[in-house]
């Protein structure tokens, strides 16, 4: 487990990992800046500093590698690059790994990557732990090195299992709603994908420009080139980094469309808002973190003037032009089935019986359970030599503590569901700063007194809560919170290559209040 | 695995080497009386009311007794039936059992079987040990241990599907009683509100705080939907009233989480009908939202877009779609983007 707090922001997950280890015995690697629940079960934890993942990964494997206690076989006949990788790995001993991740003992990294060794198959879980970093893309890539160098891929019980945030993060990728992909992952770029989908559409002249990232249109917007935005069911205000920079940007629009359940941070800024069925009041699929496509329906009658996100797409596709004439969801995702060879075989008939999980190409397909079991999508597993590289934003004297953000178990992302669910909003009705009694010392805070965080975007008022659970020199917010919102103090510099916001490290300051 | 043959209640079944007794018969389409049994838990024969006769002469409790090749197996008979009306009423003299105010209101095991053997509490003096009524520290759940059958249920639902071991029970021979964590009240323990003890127990002694006053058992209406929060797709039976108010959500058996849920997917969903709720599309003009109808409001989004995409071009404009909504109206936000407005300018949270 690296880089997911799974008991708190997958509980039904993390109940099943918890059986798994306390029950029926199977053991555990822990490797999170917080001494999160898991932690407690674990037969080794590494409490590292945020942002130094790969060089805790690459230490792993680093010893793997030197004591020979990687799969072979696997190496040889399913992969590629590995001794590049090897030679990069040289110089990730435990003693210099421990030292980049700030740990007491090196040793336990040894003990560990043999105890990966010596049990397969291995599963390997993460989260936004591993991704939003500016070196997200190497911190997975990381992973995938090593349950490729230990033959743990293409088998029940391995893996690299990512642990997918909103419940329906997969299918809303699955669908293309990205910039550089149609639905089921086809490039844009590609004059065979463009003809393909002018066929398919009726239309002409589909535009072969990747588009932008959720994180570029905000810079673009703050920059004049984009000029309207249609904004459904997101709330960016609270959920982007450097909060100001986000508003400044829609501010700027000449049109914000915001359709929603609720007058959120974000729509009210909008130009117009649009009231929308909530998940409750509507049909349709949604593709759940392990790629099963389940049904949602109707539980509930929307108010009067409340729609559903789709009719309301139609009616303004129609007026530009369009001539859509969707009855229900089910007409939609009839058609989703015939762009999408991953969802062909799969209707909402069964699987209002069956838990299928794509790639389903037919009827008669039982859908895959596990994927790459005889090859990658590539043919061979591609090991990519990663150097471990600093966050963005390092500590210095006028910003001395890390600060890392994440979710708690009682909320939810920007808190518009769950504050407004009274057994939630009751249990946890404020945010807090978790602060290492260490720090408090020194800071001179007490548990339970507002102090002050600021980094250089900005600053804000939160209790502390001083906690044995979080590293030394390092503190953490939730960011559920409009009063005590994180992300005005987190940073958007980006991941390279997939745009992801390092939301996990920012250097920040904490301030006893004096009245 | 081996597959078995043996006869129940006459009939001829089949089932697999290392079932129980219990377990043959649910596949088969019979039910054993049972309270403290669950397919989903750890078996204790505890509460004796699935005591079945094998091969004509021992009493066994079918949930723990494995099935046997050959194996003759009869469910009840006058014995067995005398055996279980005895320890059922046992029960209902040893608590608080009175349908008429318990929260159980119906969805009750305890009850269902007092009504199949036509039990009736009886007058006779028994010693009753009166325990703890939790009604107010937790806002989630409500305790009433006069109800509680020391079935464990509760407690095994804790250890093994939970996992967090709140549940115990504490104290010997008729003065056994739960407790939570070192005997605290359930609102200062260490229960993180999950539900699934409530889910589990047979009878009325733990229960939702947030069901009460929402209308009868038998009133309401089951569909079921996926939770809307994390990426594990809980299936979720949510329950209606008339009023059409949504009252509870039950973990589905049949989804991922195998009938688990957390505290969000339990008790986050009041904000589907809270009164913040948006009700009809607004309009900013001079400043203010105010309400205006879908035409108006349709109208003016599809004509200021047209003027973008005419003035600066497709690119000036810009989606973001969302992991909340369903595949359908993602394909739809992202078709609409590329077919209508021009651009490949669409994206949602999952970088979030």
């Amino acid at each position: 487990m690296i880089g997911s707090n799974t008991t708190e922001n997958h509980p039904v997950m993390g109940s099943m990992i918890k059986n798994e280890v306390i029950n029926q015995q199977k053991r555990l690697i822990v490797i999170d800046p917080r001494r999160i629940e898991l932690a407690r079960y674990a037969d080794y934890y590494f409490p590292i500093k945020p942002g130094t993942n790969i060089a805790i990964l690459n230490g792993f494997m680093h010893v793997i590698v030197k004591e020979g206690l990687y799969d072979k076989a696997f190496v040889e006949n399913r992969t590629e690059g590995f001794e590049d990788l090897k030679k990069t790995l040289e110089k990730y001993t435990p003693a210099y790994v421990a030292d980049i991740c700030g740990l007491d003992n090196p040793d336990d990294i040894v003990a560990a990557a043999r105890l990966m060794a010596s049990l397969k198959p291995m599963a390997l879980y993460y989260s936004m732990g591993i991704t939003q970093f500016v070196s997200g893309v190497n911190g997975v890539k990381s992973t995938a090195n090593l349950q490729m160098m230990l033959g743990n891929m293409g088998v029940e019980g391995g893996g690299v299992n990512p642990l997918r945030g909103q419940n329906n993060v997969q299918g809303a990728c699955d669908m293309g709603a990205l910039p550089a992909t149609y639905p089921a992952y086809q490039p844009v770029a590609s004059e065979d994908n463009k003809k393909k989908f002018e066929d398919a559409w009726s239309v002409k002249n589909l535009s072969v420009k990747p588009g932008l990232t959720l994180m570029e249109m905000m810079n673009a917007a703050h920059a004049g080139g984009v000029k309207a935005m249609y904004i459904m069911g997101e709330n960016p205000v609270m959920s982007d980094p450097n909060q100001q920079h986000v508003i400044e940007a829609l501010d700027n629009l000449e049109l914000l469309v915001v359709q929603d359940i609720f007058l959120t941070e974000t729509a009210q800024h909008a130009h117009v808002v649009l009231p929308s069925c909530a998940f409750l009041e509507k049909e349709g699929t949604a593709t759940n973190t392990e790629r099963r496509v389940q049904p949602m329906h109707r539980v509930l009658k929307p108010g009067r003037l409340i729609k559903d996100d789709w009719w309301i797409t139609m009616q303004i596709a129609n007026r530009m032009g369009a001539d859509w004439d969707y009855e229900d969801a089910k007409d939609i995702f009839k058609e989703i089935r015939k762009v999408t060879p991953s969802y062909a075989g799969i209707t909402y008939k069964r699987i209002e019986n069956e838990l299928i999980q794509w790639p389903c190409p037919t009827k008669e397909h039982p859908g895959t359970k596990v994927l790459h079991r005889e090859a990658f999508s590539r043919g061979k597993g591609l090991f990519t030599a990663i150097e471990y590289t600093p966050p963005f934003e390092e500590t210095d004297r006028e910003f001395p503590l890390i600060l890392t953000t994440g979710r708690i178990l009682q909320q939810f992302h920007t808190g518009s569901m769950s504050r407004n669910s009274r057994v939630l909003e009751e249990t946890a009705p404020e945010g807090f700063v978790e602060v290492n009694p260490n720090d408090a010392g020194n800071l001179d805070v007490a548990d339970g007194e507002l102090v002050s965080v600021s980094t250089r975007r900005g600053s804000i008022r939160v209790k502390a809560r001083v906690v044995e659970r979080i590293k030394p020199n390092a503190v953490f917010i939730p960011f559920h919170f409009y009063e005590s919102c994180a992300n005005r103090l987190t940073v958007d510099c980006l991941d390279p290559v997939c745009k992801i916001p390092e939301y996990k490290v920012c250097a920040c300051r904490v301030e006893k209040i004096v009245a | 695995m081996d597959k078995i043959k043996l006869t129940i209640d006459g009939k001829e079944v089949s089932g697999l080497r290392g079932q129980t007794i219990m377990e043959v018969a649910r596949d088969n389409g019979i039910d054993i009386p049972h309270l403290c049994y669950h397919p989903k838990l750890s078996k204790t024969g505890a509460c004796r009311l699935c005591l079945v006769r094998i091969d004509g002469k021992m009493l066994k409790t079918s949930c723990t007794e494995l099935a046997g090749d050959g194996m003759s197996v009869i469910t009840e008979d006058e014995a067995l039936r005398n055996i279980r009306k005895w320890l059922l009423g046992l029960l209902l003299m040893e608590g608080d059992h009175n349908c008429l105010y318990c929260d159980a209101d119906g969805d009750c095991e305890l009850q269902r079987y007092a009504k199949i053997y036509n039990v009736e509490k009886t007058d006779e003096d028994f010693p009753r040990n009166p325990r703890e009524v939790d009604y107010v520290t937790s806002n989630a759940i409500k305790r009433n241990e006069n109800r509680c059958i020391l079935c464990g249920r509760c407690i095994r639902a804790c250890k093994e599907i939970q996992v967090s071991n709140v549940w115990g029970f504490t104290e010997r021979g008729s003065q056994t009683h739960l407790i939570a964590d070192d005997d605290r009240k359930i609102g200062e323990s260490s229960c993180v509100k999950c539900g699934t003890c409530v889910q589990l127990c047979p009878t009325g002694a733990l229960t939702f705080q947030t069901v009460s006053g929402k209308g009868l058992n038998w009133e309401l209406k089951k569909e079921s939907s996926i939770c809307i929060y994390c990426g594990v797709g809980c299936k979720i039976d949510f329950y209606t009233n008339e009023e059409g108010v949504l009252v509870k959500a039950i973990g589905n058996d049949d989804g991922p989480n195998k009938g688990h849920l957390c505290v969000k997917g339990r008790f986050g969903f009041d904000f589907v009908q809270s009164p913040k709720r948006l009700t009809k599309p607004l309009m900013k003009k001079d400043g203010e939202f105010v309400e205006v109808g879908w035409k108006e409001a349709l109208d003016f989004v599809a004509g200021r877009m047209r003027a973008v995409k005419e003035k600066d071009g497709p690119d000036a404009i810009a989606a973001l779609s969302s992991a909340k909504c369903t595949n359908e109206e993602n394909y739809l936000m992202q078709k609409f983007m590329r077919a209508v407005i021009g651009s490949n300018n669409v994206d949602h949270c999952a970088r979030l």
